[in-house]
């Protein structure tokens, strides 16, 4: 019964980190439009930059400060966010699909770095030797397990709370007009691009958060905890619970896990030996298939954005390359 | 330094053909397409299929063409990997992203690309195995050029290198003297002008991935006779095609084709002060420098 | 005179459920040229984009020469005998004068022979075949755009705007050219801004309001109307000017 109860608390906290980070995404493609291609690369620089500033010294390794666990955790957070700061005002200003490009290679170039930069990142063994908040003070492994669920609980509540605000004030419904119609949102006197990169950095940062949590919970991260396929599995967190829902985020990240979860054990289980070394393959193949599934047939997710969009819709969308009656 | 930059070159030319389809696929299309690239793994291991399956039918054209590893029956597999990846572009259009474009707007295209671009990697996964493989395992001995500086190149290297420019001159013949070229151009210039004086854009755009399919086929049969085949060559060739497209410019044919050999070059040349682990990142730091110097490329046609 | 170019009950716009035109009616006689003319925002480029099936129609027909065309798709215009010059980016600024002229010549039999032909018709062009496009002057930027339409040998031409941008000067001479063509048996429908030009070199004219019709008539009536002159001409009469 124990051990069920702290698997399930297990799989609701890395759940409940990942829904933070879609939380951070929803910001950034369901109520802004903008496309980031290396999520990971965001929830990478929050883990690294967390466990980097709270970490123990080691010799021959930069880092390792020590600092309070608030001031690390807020540390990666604002790494992430500098990251993202700098990339958007390189990009944001023209056309939309160069963030998606852009993103994509800060996630190939954070990837080359974890792996490579030994000084800074451990290279390929990674970072190890975080001590988790308040872990000697609880104790318990069990209840230390339930105790962390309920901090990534509260501070996924906190996100939720947050951004519901933010989406429903003024502020949000501009960023959803841009997002429609930059032309429009342009002619009554607001900065598009000032905007967008606001919601870039916030979504990043949030993401960074995310990844902080990442670390304080392992207590270790090496370039094998930041795979691509993170990403992958973000964005289909939020494609299947709907872009544009913050609910839905959440909805999605639990749903997403649980799937995952399941298919991989699933499949270490039942498929023949032959196969094993390519269940991943299959998961992957799997996650792929619901993107480009859930983006064809049921773009709006299962928790639709409630905000209607009708002010700013047009007969042909933004970007639709339908000319003339052809679709080319 | 020379062997960098002769090296530079060769990746480069393999670069510019992966990146030709591309950047007029971005223009008309107007989304980034991020499984493009695996149009590269499609025609490499499709090519390896029709190797084999050549060498069984027809023994008498297996034998090694002169001092390249290349074999009569690989030189014929490159021509139907071409085909294969053609039509395969015209496909995946036909069956994700026509769909998608039809309804939503062109990020959700680059969303899709994502996705398909996973799928396809690790189907090809699925069907050939994790492990890089060769065209030959007949041991492909490097000529010395020259000893000071060292400079070795290989038999294969100098093929692919010409049989990247011949594609690339035959692109240029039919884009500069054919009528299809010229609408081509002028679709590429203005779509709804290219309409109105006869021009049907659907033709067109098919007609672009099947050049884009088969011309990244050929890219991806070079590569892996230079190097290696593995799933993962389509991923690692995303971000030099794109860094390719940014620097000539989207639309512009013959900007990927120049934006290819920089990248080529500046990677390989990298390598001297660089550690080979940090060489990925390198066409990410070229988009960086374009992107803030000139943001449409040196060719750019594009002002959205 | 027979019409060539009939327009019924026309609805179109850009927007779905929000038309530009409303209930337009038009007739284009065999080798006349009529002039469009209005108000800003009045729909005249609406309306040729409209017939050339580049804005959606929601209601109405076109039809030509007999054959209702409504809603084609503008690459099928050049065999039914329609052509169009858009006001501008009207020409392949990429490719050479030649290569522009070949790519509309492309599907006929001839082509070789109807080269010969429009290059002895606009000479200038004859002289810079291989220069880009881009690098023409204004003057003959639309002497190769009308070129390219009168390429496939067009029953009704449809333009917008030739004169725009132009000198005084060169304007009244792409309209005089423009007339001229009507001689070869061309009928022409004309958009312009530049209501005394149109008027002078035009047989018939329409005037548009709001997307619908305001008014019509022989091209010289409508210019000595006193209505017409005061919202349109500036409050002088134009044959007294």
């Amino acid at each position: 019964m124990i051990g069920l109860i702290s698997y399930l608390a297990f799989f609701a906290t890395m759940a409940g980190i990942l829904a933070i980070a879609v939380l951070g995404l929803n910001l950034q493609w369901g109520h802004t439009g903008l496309f980031n291609g290396g999520v990971v690369a965001f929830f990478g620089a929050g883990a690294y930059g967390t466990m980097l500033l709270g970490g123990p010294p080691e010799p021959g390794q930069f880092g390792g400060f020590a600092l309070p666990y608030v001031v690390a955790l807020g540390g990666g957070i604002l790494i992430a966010g500098v990251v993202a700061w700098i990339v958007g005002l390189l990009t944001l200003r023209l056309r939309h699909d160069y963030l998606a490009i852009a993103t994509f290679g800060v996630a190939v170039a954070f990837e080359n770095v974890t792996r490579n930069a030994d000084w800074l990142t451990g290279g390929a063994r990674g970072l190890r030797g975080f001590p988790r908040p308040l872990e000697a003070a609880i104790g318990d492994t069990f209840l230390y397990g339930l105790f962390f669920l309920g901090l990534v609980l509260a501070v996924l509540l906190a996100v939720y709370l947050g951004l519901e605000r933010l989406v429903n004030s003024p502020y949000g419904r501009v960023l959803r007009a841009i997002r429609e119609d930059e032309v429009s949102a342009r002619s009554v006197g607001k900065n598009p691009t000032r905007l967008r990169l606001e919601s870039f950095v916030i979504g990043s940062m949030i993401m960074g958060a995310a990844g902080g949590l990442y670390v304080s919970f392992y207590a270790f991260v090496s370039p094998q905890d930041l795979a691509p396929i993170l990403t992958f599995q973000i964005w289909a967190m939020l494609i299947v619970g709907g872009a544009g829902n913050n609910r839905g985020a959440i909805l999605g990240a639990f749903l997403i896990w649980g799937a995952w979860t399941l298919s991989g054990f699933a499949l270490s289980r039942f498929a023949p030996d032959a196969m094993q070394l390519y269940t991943g393959s299959i998961q992957y193949i799997l996650i792929g298939v619901v993107i480009v599934g859930m983006l064809m047939w049921r773009p709006q997710g299962l928790l639709p954005e409630r905000v209607t969009k009708t002010i700013y819709q047009k007969g042909a969308k933004k970007g639709s390359v339908i000319i003339n009656k052809e679709v080319i | 330094m020379i062997q960098n930059l002769v090296d530079g070159v060769l990746t480069g030319s393999i670069i510019s053909l992966g990146a030709i389809g591309l950047t007029l696929i971005m223009h008309m299309l107007r989304f980034a397409n991020f499984s493009y690239a695996e149009l590269l793994g499609i025609g490499a291991y499709t090519a390896l299929v029709f190797d084999k399956l050549l060498a069984v039918l027809f023994p008498a054209l297996s034998g090694k063409i002169g001092a390249l590893t290349l074999t009569g029956t690989l030189a014929l597999s490159v021509l139907l990997a071409m085909v294969v990846a053609g039509a395969s572009a015209v496909v995946i259009d036909a069956l994700v992203f026509k769909r998608i474009r039809a309804k939503a707007d062109a990020l959700s295209m680059v969303f899709a690309s994502f996705g398909v671009a996973l799928i396809l990697r690790n189907v090809i996964t699925l069907i050939f195995g994790q492990k890089a493989q060769l065209y030959s395992n007949d041991i492909a001995f490097a000529i010395v050029v020259s000893r000071d500086p060292l400079l070795l190149i290989k038999p294969d290297q100098v093929f692919v290198l010409l049989a990247a420019l011949v594609l690339m001159g035959g692109l240029h013949l039919v884009l500069t003297r054919t009528t299809f070229g010229f609408a081509l151009r002028a679709v590429a210039e203005n779509p709804v002008l290219a309409q109105v004086s006869g021009v049907r854009l659907s033709v067109i755009v098919t007609s672009v991935w099947l050049i884009g399919g088969a011309l990244s086929a050929a890219a991806g049969v070079f590569y892996a006779l230079t190097n290696h085949l593995s799933p993962a060559m389509g991923h690692n060739f995303v971000l030099p095609v794109f860094a390719a497209t940014i620097v000539g410019g989207i639309g512009s044919v013959y900007g990927a084709v120049l934006g290819g050999f920089i990248v080529g070059i500046a990677s390989g040349l990298a390598l001297m002060v660089l550690p080979s682990g940090y060489i990925p990142a390198m066409p990410f730091l070229i988009i960086l420098f374009v992107l803030m110097l000139r943001p449409h490329g040196l060719f750019g046609e594009d002002q959205g | 005179m027979s019409a060539v170019l009939q327009i019924e009950g026309l609805e179109a716009g850009y927007v779905r459920d929000l038309p530009i035109l409303r209930q337009v009616n038009l007739t284009l006689k065999q080798g006349s040229l009529t002039t469009i003319i209005g108000p800003n925002g009045a729909g005249k480029s609406t309306l040729i984009k409209a017939i050339a099936g580049i804005v959606p129609i929601s209601a109405g027909r076109v039809v030509l020469n007999g054959r209702d065309i409504t809603g084609i798709r503008p690459d099928e215009m050049a065999p039914l005998g329609l052509a169009y010059v858009p006001q501008t980016d009207n020409i392949f600024r990429t490719l050479t004068i030649a290569q522009n002229l070949a790519l509309v010549l492309r599907r006929l039999p001839d082509r070789a022979a109807r080269l010969r032909e429009l290059l002895d018709t606009f000479p200038p062009l004859a002289e810079k075949l291989d220069d880009r496009a881009g690098a023409l002057s204004g003057g003959q930027r639309q002497m190769l755009a009308v070129a390219m339409a009168l390429a496939t040998r067009p029953t009704v031409m449809l333009m917008d705007e030739p004169s725009a941008g132009l000198s005084p000067k060169i304007a009244a001479e792409v309209l005089d050219l423009t007339r001229s063509l009507t001689a070869t048996g061309v009928s022409i429908l004309l958009v312009e801004q530049n209501v005394k030009q149109a008027l002078r070199v035009a047989d018939h004219c329409y005037i548009l309001a709001e997307g619908r019709n305001r008014l019509d008539g022989p091209a010289d009536q409508i210019l000595s109307d006193p209505e017409v002159a005061a919202i349109y001409l500036g409050g002088r009469r134009v044959g007294a000017a």
